[in-house]
């Protein structure tokens, strides 16, 4: 096989410590502690690997990343290495003091999360008192040290009525750009689906509300929407494809095609522990194994949209058909759509469960 | 169309939005918020005169001086495409 392109973005899960217990958090259920984590020294090297790899844009995640004392240090390093620097972060743990830092180290931008619109049930979603207030004041500060801000809000039940809301919020706030992305159903979602699923007429009615105010903010603000993909047509073309453009790079340094990927069994998972970021992209079984075309079965394997959407998410396929090679059930052309339609409605009764809140507490 | 840039407002890219030469694909880019967009020659040369000191005029007075295009031509097509980076807050008019 050929070397493939080289990629053009890296995220990296600094930590999974996070003083936010959002129940839709994309981080595993098994989530790792300070002391499993990269040292700062791993991860300059990662970046430094990267930038000569061909990455050019650089997303510092989590968990929160502020929780990392080392972070400022960190996006110094990136800056150097000519990458785009992009913090994706909760706010907490931001002071003015910080940001400033951070700014003159060189961050590109800042994407900052919100739960709701209204700040008692942000509080709720996010199982932290006060957290809605003081994102209010890390956006206004991220603003005042003149770093662009995206504002990034997770649609799910709870929030789902006030859609438009969120997105005039991220306007007031001084947002050049919004993402409104529709709860997606790994990790911590999948396990609070029925707390979280929207029902489909819910779900039909926001997005064409944000549609509607997309189209008359033009100009004043770019809006990202991420629709549900349960209602969907055709799958996303997840992480753009596997192995194709993106990495994701764990707390442990563990290297992944996509954040999800740990939940297919089997996947033969390198580290940069262990081994250097270009010879994991190149071989790495984990990489290998959905990169391309060749893996497909059918109806993806003789599809003419195989090269658009690259069969669609392969977590998604195995939780709802049991085979990560099958096309993404959200596609209508797979023999399992039906799995979906009968999730959907099977979660979205009237009786809605408690979260279960995101914790470090579960791992053993 | 309608929306033709003042030609005495200066472009500028606004931070977060930056020009950079990838040696590795041996190809210019525009990196951005969540974007990257591949750029052509023409689109590099227009960009890099985006510097917020140039007014419109100045830099299409500047590309017909580097293009063999008579220059409502030139005006016309630098307008349409900064203005269409505009609409996706990737430029700024100063």
């Amino acid at each position: 096989m050929n070397a493939p392109a080289p990629p053009v973005g890296l995220l990296a899960e600094l930590t999974h410590r996070c003083p936010l217990g959002c129940p839709y958090c994309s981080n595993p259920l098994e989530l790792e502690g300070r002391e499993a984590e990269m040292s700062t020294e791993e991860w300059r090297r990662t970046f430094t690997e990267a930038a000569a790899l061909g990455v050019m844009q650089v997303h510092l995640s989590g968990g929160e990343p502020a929780a990392r004392r080392d972070l400022v240090d960190l996006v110094a390093h990136c800056a150097a290495a000519g990458l785009y620097t992009n913090l994706i972060t909760s706010g907490i743990g931001l002071t003015a003091e910080r940001i400033a830092a951070l700014s003159a180290a060189g961050l590109d931008h800042v994407q900052l999360s919100i739960q709701d619109s209204d700040e008692e049930s942000a509080d709720r979603i996010a199982g932290y008192r006060g957290a809605a207030a003081r994102k209010r004041e890390v956006a206004a500060e991220v603003v005042r040290a003149g770093l662009p801000l995206t504002v990034n809000a997770v649609i799910h039940r709870a929030n789902i009525g006030r859609a438009g809301a969120l997105l005039e919020q991220a306007i007031a706030w001084g947002a050049r750009r919004v993402e409104i992305a529709h709860a997606q159903y790994y990790g911590w979602a999948r396990r609070n689906r029925a707390a979280l699923m929207p029902s489909r007429a819910e779900a039909i009615r926001a997005i064409a509300e944000i549609e509607a105010l997309k189209a008359a903010h033009a100009g004043t603000i770019v809006v990202d929407h991420v629709i549900p993909d349960y209602h969907a047509t055709y799958p996303k073309a997840c992480m753009g494809g596997w192995g194709r453009r993106l990495i994701n790079v764990t707390p442990t340094g563990r290297v992944l095609p996509c954040h999800a990927a740990e939940t297919i069994p089997g996947l033969d998972v390198w580290s940069v522990r262990e081994h250097g970021l270009g010879e994991v992209w190149a071989s790495s079984p984990a990489f290998v194994a959905f990169r391309g075309t060749d893996w497909m079965v059918e109806p993806c394997r003789s599809c003419s949209r195989k090269g658009v959407d690259f069969g669609g998410c392969r977590c998604q396929a195995l939780a709802l058909t049991g085979d990560a090679r099958n096309a993404d059930p959200v596609c209508h052309l797979s023999p399992f759509h039906g799995q979906v339609d009968a999730v959907v409605l099977a979660e979205t009764g009237s009786v809605v469960p408690d979260y279960a809140y995101r914790s470090l507490r579960l791992k053993d | 169309m309608s929306d033709a840039p003042d030609p005495s407002s200066r472009p500028t890219l606004p931070r977060g939005v930056r020009l950079k030469h990838d040696a590795l694909r041996g190809e210019w880019v525009l990196l951005a918020p969540e974007r990257l967009l591949k750029l052509d020659t023409v689109a590099v040369e227009i960009l890099q005169r985006c510097t917020g000191e140039a007014t419109f005029d100045a830099v299409v007075d500047d590309l017909v001086r580097v293009f063999a295009a008579p220059r409502e031509r030139i005006a016309a097509d630098v307008g349409t495409m900064l203005s269409g980076l505009a609409a996706k807050r990737l430029l700024d008019w100063r």
